[in-house]
Formats: C-alpha cells, sequence, structure tokens
C-alpha cells in the first residue's frame, strides 16, 4: 500500500505503525510518531494500523546546539 | 539627513539618539517595526541558554537589532573545537569563559545592550527565577536534560520559548507559547534512552547549520517582541542541509502531554540525568 512518510510516498509492507519501523530500522526509542497529525503513544505503536494513503512522520530526536 | 526628521516626526519617541535612529534605520524604515517597535526591542529581555553554536549567531543579531538585555547562561569555557561554528569567541577567547567572551563581543558591536552573565548550569534550582527576569528564552543548549528543563521551566514561568536543535546535516526550530501551543513535551515526552541518540561531539555536525537554526530562532525571538506576523507555533521546522529544503511538519497542543496535557504527571521542575558528553573524551580519528 502507499502511505505518506515524512512527506514521500512510499510503497509499504506490514500492518501496524511498528512495522514500518522495523522495516526502517528504526528503533522505536529513537523517534517521536505522527499518523495523520495525532501524535501516537509509544505503548500504542504495535497495535495502531497504518492504512493506505495514511500521513505518517517519524520525528528524530535532535538536541545539540554547541 | 532631512530623511530623519521625517522619521522622527512618525512616531518616534524622542528617547533614541541621532546615533540610535541611524544605527536602527533600517529597522525604523519597515512600517511593522517603526520607531514603536524598535522602542520595544530596545526595552526587551532575552535568555539565551547557552553561549554555544546556537547562542553566538542568536546572540549577535540580537545584539545587532538593539535588544536592550540579553542574559546568557553557560557554565563552560571556549575550546577549540567549538571555533568551527560558535562564531561569538574566537582563537584568542580558548579557555576564556564563554559568557564572558559573549559579552564583549556583543559590547563591542552595540553598547546599547546590557548583557547579564549567567557563569552556571541551568538546573531545576535555577531555572524558574532566572526565566523569570526575561520576556522569552532562546534555546541553544547542546543536550536533552536542558532542552525538557527549558521547556518545563518557560511553561511554569508562562514566558514563549524558541527552541533549536542540529545534528550532523539537519536543524529544527519551533516556539512554544506555553499554555496555547504545543510544547516539546507534546511531541516528544521524554529524552531519549542514554546512548541512542547522539546529540554533541560524537555526532559531529555541519558548522554553518548553527548559524541558520540560530538565525531563526533570532528571528522568532524578535517577531514576539515585535508581536509581528505568525509565529512559529504548533509546527516543526526541520532543515535538511544536504537537500537544502525545509520542512514544516503540524504538530498540536497533545491531550496526553505529561507537562501540559489534561492530566499532567509533571507539577514540578526536575532535571533529567544529564548525557555523558565531553569533548575531551572523544577522539577524532583523521583519514589520510
Ligand atoms: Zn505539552
Amino acid at each position: 500500500m502507499l502511505v505518506k512518510i515524512n512527506g514521500k510516498s512510499e510503497e509499504v509492507q506490514g500492518a501496524t505503525v511498528l512495522d514500518l519501523l522495523k522495516a526502517k530500522n528504526i528503533d522505536p526509542h529513537m523517534v517521536a510518531v505522527e499518523l495523520n497529525a495525532r501524535m501516537l503513544e509509544r505503548d500504542h505503536l504495535a497495535t495502531t494500523p497504518v492504512k493506505e494513503g495514511d500521513q505518517v512522520e517519524f520525528l528524530f530526536y535532535m538536541g545539540g546546539g554547541r | 539627513m532631512r530623511g530623519w526628521g521625517r522619521l522622527t516626526a512618525n512616531g518616534m519617541n524622542m528617547d533614541f539618539t541621532d546615533e540610535q535612529i541611524t544605527r536602527y534605520s533600517r529597522h525604523i524604515l519597515l512600517p511593522e517595526v517603526g520607531g514603536k517597535g524598535q522602542k520595544k526591542i530596545a526595552k526587551s529581555r532575552i535568555l539565551i541558554v547557552g553561549a554555544g553554536g546556537l547562542g553566538s549567531p542568536a546572540a549577535l543579531y540580537l545584539a545587532a537589532a538593539g535588544v536592550g538585555t540579553i542574559g546568557i547562561i553557560d557554565s563552560d569555557v571556549v575550546d577549540l573545537s567549538n571555533l568551527q561554528r560558535q562564531v561569538i569567541h574566537h582563537t584568542s577567547d580558548l579557555d576564556r569563559s564563554k559568557v564572558r567572551s559573549a559579552k564583549e563581543k556583543i559590547q563591542a558591536l552595540n553598547p546599547d545592550v546590557t548583557v547579564v552573565m549567567h557563569e552556571d548550569r541551568l538546573t531545576s534550582r535555577n531555572a524558574l527565577e532566572l526565566i523569570r527576569g526575561y520576556d522569552l528564552v532562546l534555546d541553544g543548549a547542546d543536550n536533552f536534560s536542558t532542552k525538557f528543563l527549558c521547556n518545563d521551566a518557560c511553561y511554569f514561568a508562562d514566558k514563549p520559548l524558541v527552541h533549536g536543535g542540529i545534528l550532523r546535516f539537519e536543524g529544527r526550530v519551533t516556539t512554544i507559547i506555553p499554555r496555547k501551543s504545543a510544547c516539546y513535551r507534546c511531541v516528544f515526552k521524554n529524552p531519549p534512552p542514554p546512548g541512542l541518540v547522539a546529540s554533541c561531539q560524537e555526532a559531529g555536525v555541519l558548522g554553518v547549520l548553527a548559524g541558520i537554526i540560530g538565525t531563526i530562532q533570532a528571528t522568532e525571538a524578535l517577531k514576539l517582541v515585535l508581536g509581528v506576523g505568525r509565529p512559529l507555533t504548533d509546527r516543526l521546522l526541520d532543515f535538511d542541509a544536504r537537500r537544502t529544503a525545509f520542512r514544516e511538519i503540524k504538530t498540536k497542543k497533545n491531550p496526553n502531554c505529561p507537562l501540559c496535557g489534561d492530566h499532567p504527571t509533571i507539577t514540578e521542575l526536575f532535571d533529567h540525568e544529564p548525557e555523558v558528553c565531553d569533548v575531551k573524551q572523544v577522539k577524532v580519528k583523521v583519514e589520510a
């Protein structure tokens, strides 16, 4: 199915948001996830389904400043 | 100088000297600023957390703009590895207090500015009292514990916060108006587990990113002071230098936010564990 990840349309496999993270090799603790403009709780990543046309944002921490 | 006569007649409160009117003329010429706006800038008090990569350009531009009082908090001294991006410090400042070094450059640039030096770390013990003395805070901290502390302290002190972060080839800015717009914890509830996300020296950063992100932060700060335009609230502005592309991610107040949500679990300031981040421990290998 086609899903928009960080603004880019991508063909993905997988049923849940956690599946998407796993497919991209992203540790869930490294990101905050927004699905269709709503922040997801980390505990819900495994149970939140992804559907065709969904917009997902993987927001990485950016801590530097020095 | 006929032009200035017209300018001064246009609502300038006559507390500016001729020299100041000339110095700030390119601001005063802007209808959105004018003499009235320049007065607001002159009266404003801005706290910069960290006299480093982001704090350097932000401090210099805010000083040039004529911000009345700039507070700077940092407990570090200037290290050789800082000079690749921390442009307020010079080679002759090595091993000197960053706050002191920054104050000298600011006052050389614009003697109108009062610089308040806080040679200290921002902690849960001093943050509230410190921040209450300013109109807004610009976060140029280099670690997550201080960034989360800035967010929390600005919430409790009810002061706007302009957040910035840089890493490798990327940067991010967002403006937070406590209780009105999404806070940092609305998006990132807690700092990442230690060791998982490189936050500073070990990751490296393209030095000029500090200039790009720090000057956007200064822009946001001036807009807030002037009440001009639309602040960068409820949006994360991410910049990718590799593609020279900005991307805006919409955010909103999160009802589950542990700080500003419907059932907050954070009711007072606390310090997260500081990350271990000492530049002297980082051995950089240079390939031939
Ligand atoms: Zn919040």
